[in-house]
């Protein structure tokens, strides 16, 4: 584990210093772009924990997303700016507690039930919003002013100025990233990833297993719901869209893309969705059509995402087999191939 | 609420119900026979109503449409089992919902270019074209009675082929024990294919049957593969009856809510979801 930290911290600190460098180019649009890529990259890292390191593939985690950019839309007061501190600590507290609340439902289930239940769930939340006056129906809610930074009067820095808040942002996905790495070197995050490679296994060791996983859905949502609060502080505005199951479907796609299990990966994910949705949407109306077909050749071709080009390549070139480790797996294979047997046989019966 | 137009909502959420069954049948059956997942099944649904609509303004008959519609999705089922769903089976669930999620883009961007994105409606055929007068102003249509038969006869006909056939035979014991079935002889490849392209068949086929009443409009198919969804997680994985008795249950729960609260309406059959998970996680009637 060591020293796959240590083989990657140059390439990290490198593109950190490409991401704080690139605003001195000024181009505005870029800057932008960026500024959207970071907030999806913290999305797709908020659910990396779940999908590549407690082995919970949720189709839902828009819900949290969503949710939190609807509570700052519903609190701010509708002439003057918000202050950032109070929306931001109560945005995350309700994506935090809703996901408490639906965890405690979804996690009765396993498997491919999970999958389908984490999806109904946020369906529910997305006709909550578009059903009833609650958040303006389909039309959503404005926010007109970005929220304000002042602490006691002094102000740091100012969102509206587009430059603060992709630093802000910025700063935001590297204390997150910090943050995911620490969880996961704690106690806590090896009894996770414990959970992933053999549940049945961690439980007679006495692990409360209900209760970590349950901890895990729970800082997942609170992280996906402040990726939900800065891109609604973004746009300025928020509609249901921001909680469909596209939105939690193209979130899963970022993490496969990257590569589950590593949260750096989760980020290149969402670097390369974003920016392949841009060109793609940019050249024809039917983007979806190669996006889809993108997806299939993905699953079919490179299930390990675009993390495992590398040691694949270098595979075939030193005439090699390809030997991709399995995600977040520092564990022997017979574990893991003992474990997706109970898998098959639990999902059939 | 009088007598009356109870029994309408009544027909009504009975007719919902076992439409959904149709679509959810095969999901099921998808899941406990070939152990995938497959988002992709609304949009079966889609194509179904989308061929009913191209196929009854080329041919100026539903009845051909349906006809030609049944056999082309049959045929659609086989190709896709064969090119891409066979390459899943031995494949976790994450990588089976991102692919058939592809799918749905690639379907959806297909209808796009073919089809356009407007919403269509379709004519009733003449001969079903007709009220059962009940009162002086109320009066229920053929066509919802028609489409309630014809699901009825339909979840029969599967009853059947499922329990009293061989090849029925077959595909229990395929869910059951694949390698084991495999060593007896029997060729599981076209059984998986045969019930893959069922399923897909049964969706089309209730989108067809549909289109009439919902009318023909894009995303159509997501809304009834959540909603296919949570007949799955009531009704319980791989059990067709768990199916239909959850389909008709969300049916009717759909259809009163939308008279009672139509302002929850939307999620009260998600509500209903959440109870039942608290009560029996693994569903209803899980296949044991």
């Amino acid at each position: 584990m060591q020293q796959i930290v240590s083989r990657l911290q140059l390439p990290l600190w490198l593109s950190l210093a490409v991401l704080a460098a690139f605003p001195l180019f000024e181009l505005t649009f870029y800057t932008e772009l960026l500024t959207k890529i970071m907030i999806m990259a913290i999305f797709a890292m908020s659910l990396d924990l779940l999908v590549g390191y407690t082995g919970l593939v949720s189709l839902g985690h828009a819900a949290f997303f969503g949710l939190a950019g609807y509570t700052l839309a519903l609190i701010a007061p509708q002439y003057e700016a918000a202050n950032l501190w109070l929306t931001l600590g109560v945005a995350i507290l309700v994506s935090a507690l809703a996901a408490l609340v639906i965890g405690l439902f979804v996690l009765r289930t396993k498997g491919v039930y999970f999958i389908m239940v984490t999806l109904a769930f946020a369906q529910m939340f997305y006709f909550v919003f578009h059903d009833t006056d609650l958040g303006g129906g389909s039309d959503g809610l404005f926010l007109y002013f970005k929220p304000d930074a002042a602490i006691a009067g002094f102000k740091p820095f100012d969102l509206e100025n587009t430059l603060h808040f992709y630093y802000f942002v910025l700063i935001s996905l590297v204390v997150s990233y910090f943050l995911l790495c620490r969880i996961l070197r704690s106690p806590f995050g090896h009894a996770l990833v414990g959970i992933k490679t053999n549940e049945h296994r961690m439980q007679s060791l006495g692990y409360p297993v209900f209760y970590y996983k349950l901890a895990s859905f729970a800082i997942g949502g609170s992280l996906a719901g402040f990726a939900g609060y800065l891109s609604a502080c973004q746009y300025g505005f928020v509609n249901p869209e921001i909680l469909s199951w596209h939105q939690s479907g193209s979130v899963l796609l970022m993490v496969i893309l990257g590569g589950q299990g590593a949260f750096y990966g989760a980020a290149i994910g969402a670097f390369v969705f974003v920016l392949l949705q841009e060109f793609l949407s940019s050249l024809t109306k039917h983007w979806q059509l190669f996006m889809g077909v993108i997806i299939v050749l993905l699953v079919l071709y490179l299930p390990g995402g675009l993390r495992s080009i590398g040691p694949l390549l270098r595979a075939s070139l030193l005439g090699k087999t390809a030997n991709v480790k399995p995600p977040a797996g520092n564990d022997p294979p017979d574990i893991a191939q003992e474990e997706s047997a109970n898998d098959r046989s639990d999902s059939l019966h | 609420m009088d007598l009356v137009t109870f029994l309408i909502q009544l027909l009504n959420g009975l007719q919902y119900g076992l439409l959904l069954f149709l679509v959810a049948s095969g999901l099921t059956l998808i899941f406990g026979i070939m152990g995938i997942i497959n988002l992709a099944h609304g949009s079966f649904y889609m194509i179904g109503a989308y061929l009913a609509f191209s196929l009854s303004t080329l041919t100026g008959n539903l009845f051909t449409a349906i006809l030609l519609g049944i056999v082309l999705s049959a045929v659609l089922g086989i190709i896709l089992e064969w090119l891409l769903i066979s390459r899943l089976y031995h494949r976790d669930h994450l990588e089976q919902v991102l692919l058939t999620y592809g799918l749905i883009l690639i379907f959806e961007a297909l209808r796009s270019i073919l089809v356009g994105d407007d919403v269509h409606s379709i004519a009733i055929p003449a001969i079903l074209n007709h009220s059962i007068p009940l009162t002086d102003t109320l009066s229920y249509p053929v066509y919802r009675i028609f489409i309630s038969m014809v699901c009825l006869i339909l979840a029969g006909l599967m009853y059947g082929v499922i329990q009293r056939t061989r090849l029925g035979m077959m595909i229990r014991a395929g869910a059951s024990n694949r390698e084991m079935v495999q060593s007896l002889g029997i060729n599981i490849q076209l059984v998986y294919r045969l019930v893959f392209a069922m399923g897909f068949t049964l969706a089309a086929f209730a989108g067809m049957l549909a289109a009439p009443i919902s009318s023909v409009y894009p995303g159509m198919g997501d809304q009834v593969l959540i909603i296919c969804f949570v007949v799955v997680v009531i009704g319980g994985i791989g059990s067709v009856w768990g199916a239909l008795v959850a389909a008709l249950l969300i049916g009717l729960v759909d259809t009163f809510s939308k008279v009672f609260f139509p302002e929850l309406a939307g999620i009260t059959v998600y509500l209903l979801m959440a109870m039942v998970l608290l009560w029996r996680p693994e569903g209803l009637f899980r296949m044991t």
